[in-house]
Parts: structure tokens; C-alpha cells; sequence
């Protein structure tokens, strides 16, 4: 039984950059507590003679060769930009 | 009470493959905002990072250089982080299996050789560029998203700003030699920040450290922990207190300045990149790799003062790069006397690049053309002096040195008959400083080669004038 604090759901929430109200925080708490305990059911499985993996595809050293290609061309580059100015994306500035 | 300065660097260094680490856009500098960007730069859902096997065959050969050990089990994680840099909202970078560890370089300070530790060198993609404008708006150019970088992380070896800038210097040179990057900090392909803390002589335990940030040139980095090492010393002596915080270096002021202090641990939520799988280096590969990393500098410096019997100056300054020393190897090869060819380089040709900003890549000069002028002066076809106006020509315009010596008219004066005769009318016309040299007046000798050097436009044989003069002289 692994419990998620009012804390975390806020400190989570704040790190996605979602804005949340009391009683989401409520909510998300009690669901995200769930979620977390159904998938501690996994812990119950004997993992002991299993090696521990990163990827569940059986795939390594997948590259490509380094060349390049022209794919998109700038104008189309800017078309999903909120807003653009001299070619580049235009963004509220956030400073450190 | 006195103190111990620890330091610690993070570089980071672009690696110059032809596209970018994960997607096919030309990994270029220079180019117009936005003109290198494609689906995956800028994260559309969906697409798919392909790794570029140039970008881990350049990790790894600026590892082996670096004397780290290399992975053989090695991936990527997912750093996440919103910031309008990267539109992905998270980078992909290495985070608990780097690609190489416990490498290390030595550094020379003061005529001691160091050893500093490389803690890891890890592989990642860069981020876009932003311009922050004053109007609360900032210009973000994508160019630079998914160019292929490599993190060194130091350890915490260096005890003083000048070890930092010794160790930055070993750095770019040895990255360098390896070809990898240009490691340009004015193009931003090497960046430094440094972690700086103080402690007590004798205390065992680190003192709480700071952050430096907008470090843009080498004695930027070490004037900037000059000033961060005082200013902890005077905080701690008036009983203050260090806090961990990100700082930037003004270079107007040339003062630090607290950017932002860091509370906790930045949350980054490491976690593998699911989107690539992962990678193994077996030995074939390794091997490969490290047959194609050439002689580096030290190595070469030794054999510059062992086998060409250069002195250690020397052998400094020519290995100091790498273009620099294959020029001199190249000009030696092509016949060059070495100690010449040692000078001109140091010298002349040095002192052309520093006056006008070049590399030796942009002059005219090539190692076959500066051989062949060193030659013509060996053989006494030309004097020094005269040298000078051949190499201004072949710096400028390149050319043949022989030819240039034709159609100037450069050929030094060696004939007897012809330099007696110029030297008889010079005497004719200068008694007075006969009878000086005669009086025992040194000076005087020199005026009268002088008045033949110039009557001949420097193109007499030095050594043949002086004895000329002295022979002449004799007979008056």
C-alpha cells in the first residue's frame, strides 16, 4: 500500500505545468494512489531470474547513417509557431 | 584562517557530424533561423529519434582520448523540463550509464603535472537558441535542437582558477586533435560552467558550492572563479554563509551576480528513453574507434623534443594545435631544415594570423610553398631579409617561392665582382666614416653595410658585404 501525499499531487502537478483546483488536488490524490497500488500488484510477480531491462522490445543498436536531408522547409517550420517574427518562434520570455 | 578552493567543470562540446543526433537536419552553423529544423527537431507527435552512429563513433573517440573507460551497455533517459528551448519539454541525454568514465587528463601549472579526474562524458542533444527581446518576448531559433553535444563533468581535482583554465586548455586541444569539434567557445560549440566551493585548510568535508554560469571565454572562466573565491573567502570570514546558487559573470563589472538560489535538487524525472532503443558497444566497435584516434598532443610534444631535438618552447607552441603541428610536419616534410621551419611558424606566420585574425587554413601559405622559400634561403638564393617580401606574397597570394623570387627580382646578391663594385662606389662617398671605423668606431661598419643594403634594396649577401667591406677598407 503505497500512499501519494496532497504534496506530491501538487508538486507533480506544478512540474506538468497544470494548473489545479482544491478539489482536483482531491481527486487526482485518490486516484493517483490507486493507480499506483494497482500497479504495485506487479511487485508480487518473482522477478529474481529475470535480468533487468530498459526497452521491451529484444532491439539493439538501432542507427542510421550520418546524412543529412532537407525534409521541411522553414516557412512550413513556422506554421504551427504561436507566433513568429523574423523567422523565428516567438515565445513570452521566460528568464531563469 | 586560510582556505581551499575546489572546482569542478562541466563542458559541453558540439560534435561536428553532418546531421543531428537523432534526426536527418544538417547540423550547421551559421545558418538562418529555422532553416535546419524538421518534425523531430521540433517535437511533433509521433516522430521518432533515429540515432546518428557518426554521433556515438565521435562520443566515443572524445572519451578514449580523455582515457575513459567506455561503456559496453549504454542508453538514453529523458531529462524532462519545460522551457521554450526545447519543444519537446524534455531532452534526451544519458543519465546512469554514460557512455565513457573515469577518464582523466593531466594538466601542466607552474611547471607541475597534474592529474585531473573526468568523473563522465555523457552524450545528449543541444537545445535551440533563444533572444530574449525587451519587450517581454523572446525569439527562439531551433537550428541548434538535436545538435549532437557531449558533457564532461570534471571532478572536483582543481584547487585553483588557474587549474581550471589549464584544464580547459588541455581540454579543447585534446578534443580538438581528436576532430570531433571545433570547440569554438565564440560559436558556442565548447561552453563552461563551474562549480566553485571554499573550505578551511585541513577541514575534509566540501564547503557548500556555487554555480557559474555565462562563462564566454576561458579567462572569463578564470577570472569569474577569481572573483567567486574572494568573495567566499570574505563572506566567511565575517561569519557568513555560502549558499548553493547559480551565479553569472558580468564582464562589464567583472563581479558575479546571484541569478537564482537552488532549493532542493532540480526534479528532472529521469527515466529511459523509451523512444530508442538501447545501445552495446562490443570491442570490435571500441577497437575501431580507437585506431582512428591520431597522436595527441602530448604525445606529440614528446616526440617534437626527443626526436626532432626541438626545444620544449617550441614543441609547445606547434602542438598547440593541431593544425598548426600537422603544418609543421608537413613543412618539414617537404624538405624544410626543422628549427626553420619551427621559426617561421612561431614567428612570421603567427604573427600574420594574431594581426588579421586567421587561421593557417585561410592564408595562402601551404607547407610545400613556406618549405621551398626556407629552402632558397638555406641555399643562400635568398636572404633573410628578403625572405620577408617572399613570404609576404606567398601568405597573401600563394604562389611558387622561386618564381616570386624571379619576377621581383629577389635573387641575392652573391657575386663578388658585382658587390665590390657597389661596395667601392659606397666607400667613394663615405670617407668620413672610414676614418671612424679606422678610429675605432663600430658604428660606422654598420652604417656602410646599411648604405649597401639599401643601394641594393636588401637583396645583398649580408655575410659577402661584411667581408667585402672590411677587405676594402683594408686596402684604403
Amino acid at each position: 500500500m503505497s500512499d501519494i501525499s496532497k504534496e506530491q499531487v501538487k508538486h507533480v502537478a506544478h512540474l506538468a505545468r497544470l494548473a489545479i483546483t482544491d478539489e482536483e488536488v482531491e481527486k487526482m490524490t485518490k486516484q493517483l494512489g490507486d493507480i499506483i497500488n494497482y500497479a504495485e500488484l506487479l511487485n508480487e510477480l518473482d522477478t529474481d531470474n529475470v535480468e533487468p531491462t530498459t526497452h521491451v522490445l529484444d532491439l539493439k543498436n538501432v542507427m542510421r547513417k550520418d546524412e543529412p536531408k532537407k525534409w521541411i522547409e522553414k516557412e512550413d517550420a513556422l506554421k504551427n509557431a504561436p507566433d513568429q517574427q523574423d523567422g523565428q518562434f516567438r515565445v513570452p520570455s521566460i528568464l531563469e | 584562517m586560510n582556505f581551499e578552493t575546489i572546482i569542478g567543470l562541466e563542458v559541453h562540446v558540439e560534435l561536428k557530424t553532418d546531421s543531428k543526433i537523432f534526426s536527418p537536419s544538417f547540423n550547421h552553423f551559421g545558418a538562418t533561423p529555422n532553416e535546419n529544423v524538421n518534425p523531430i527537431d521540433l517535437g511533433y507527435p509521433g516522430v521518432l529519434p533515429v540515432l546518428n552512429e557518426e554521433a556515438v563513433n565521435f562520443a566515443m573517440k572524445a572519451a578514449m582520448a580523455l582515457n575513459c573507460d567506455i561503456a559496453t551497455h549504454t542508453k538514453f533517459d529523458r531529462k524532462n523540463y519545460f522551457y521554450p528551448d526545447n519543444p519537446k519539454a524534455y531532452q534526451i541525454s544519458q543519465f546512469d550509464q554514460p557512455i565513457g568514465e573515469n577518464g582523466w587528463i593531466e594538466i601542466e601549472v607552474e611547471g607541475k603535472t597534474k592529474r585531473i579526474g573526468i568523473t563522465r562524458l555523457h552524450m545528449e542533444e543541444d537545445a535551440g537558441k533563444l533572444t530574449h527581446n525587451d519587450d517581454g518576448y523572446s525569439l527562439v531559433d531551433y537550428n541548434r535542437q538535436g545538435t549532437p553535444l557531449v558533457e564532461i563533468v570534471s571532478e572536483p581535482d582543481l584547487r585553483s582558477p588557474a587549474e581550471a583554465y589549464a584544464y580547459l586548455e588541455k581540454l579543447k586541444n585534446i578534443i580538438q586533435y581528436t576532430g570531433v569539434s571545433d570547440c569554438k567557445m565564440e560559436e558556442g560549440s565548447l561552453r563552461c560552467d563551474a562549480n566553485i566551493s571554499i573550505r578551511p585548510i585541513g577541514q575534509e568535508e566540501f564547503g557548500v558550492k556555487t554555480e557559474l554560469k555565462n562563462l564566454n571565454s576561458f579567462s572569463f572562466v578564470q577570472k569569474g572563479l577569481e572573483f567567486e573565491e574572494k568573495r567566499q573567502q570574505k563572506e566567511l570570514l565575517v561569519g557568513g554563509e555560502i549558499l548553493q546558487e547559480t551565479r553569472r559573470y558580468d564582464e562589464q563589472t567583472k563581479e558575479t551576480i546571484l541569478m537564482r538560489i537552488k532549493e532542493g535538487s532540480d526534479d528532472y524525472r529521469y527515466f529511459p528513453e523509451p523512444d530508442l532503443v538501447p545501445l552495446y558497444i562490443d570491442d570490435a566497435w571500441k577497437e575501431r574507434i580507437r585506431a582512428e584516434i591520431p597522436e595527441l598532443p602530448d604525445a606529440r610534444k614528446a616526440r617534437y623534443i626527443e626526436t626532432l631535438e626541438l626545444p620544449a618552447y617550441d614543441a609547445m607552441v606547434l602542438t598547440n594545435t593541431k593544425e598548426m603541428a600537422d603544418f609543421f610536419e608537413e613543412t618539414i616534410a617537404a624538405g624544410a631544415e626543422v628549427k626553420q621551419a619551427s621559426n617561421w611558424l612561431m614567428g612570421e606566420v603567427s604573427a600574420y594570423m594574431n594581426k588579421n585574425q586567421k587561421e593557417l587554413h585561410d592564408l595562402a601559405l601551404t607547407p610545400a610553398s613556406l618549405a621551398k622559400m626556407i629552402q632558397l634561403i638555406e641555399n643562400g638564393t635568398i636572404s633573410s631579409k628578403i625572405a620577408k617580401k617572399v613570404f609576404a606574397e606567398l601568405v597573401e597570394k600563394g604562389g611558387d617561392p622561386e618564381q616570386i623570387v624571379k619576377d621581383k627580382g629577389l635573387v641575392q646578391i652573391s657575386d663578388e665582382s658585382q658587390l665590390t663594385e657597389i661596395i667601392s662606389g659606397i666607400l667613394d662617398k663615405n670617407e668620413q666614416s672610414i676614418i671612424d671605423y679606422k678610429n675605432g668606431k663600430d658604428k660606422a661598419l654598420g652604417f656602410l653595410v646599411g648604405q649597401v643594403m639599401k643601394e641594393t634594396k636588401g637583396q645583398a649577401n649580408p655575410p659577402m658585404v661584411n667581408k667585402i667591406i672590411l677587405a676594402e677598407i683594408e686596402k684604403r
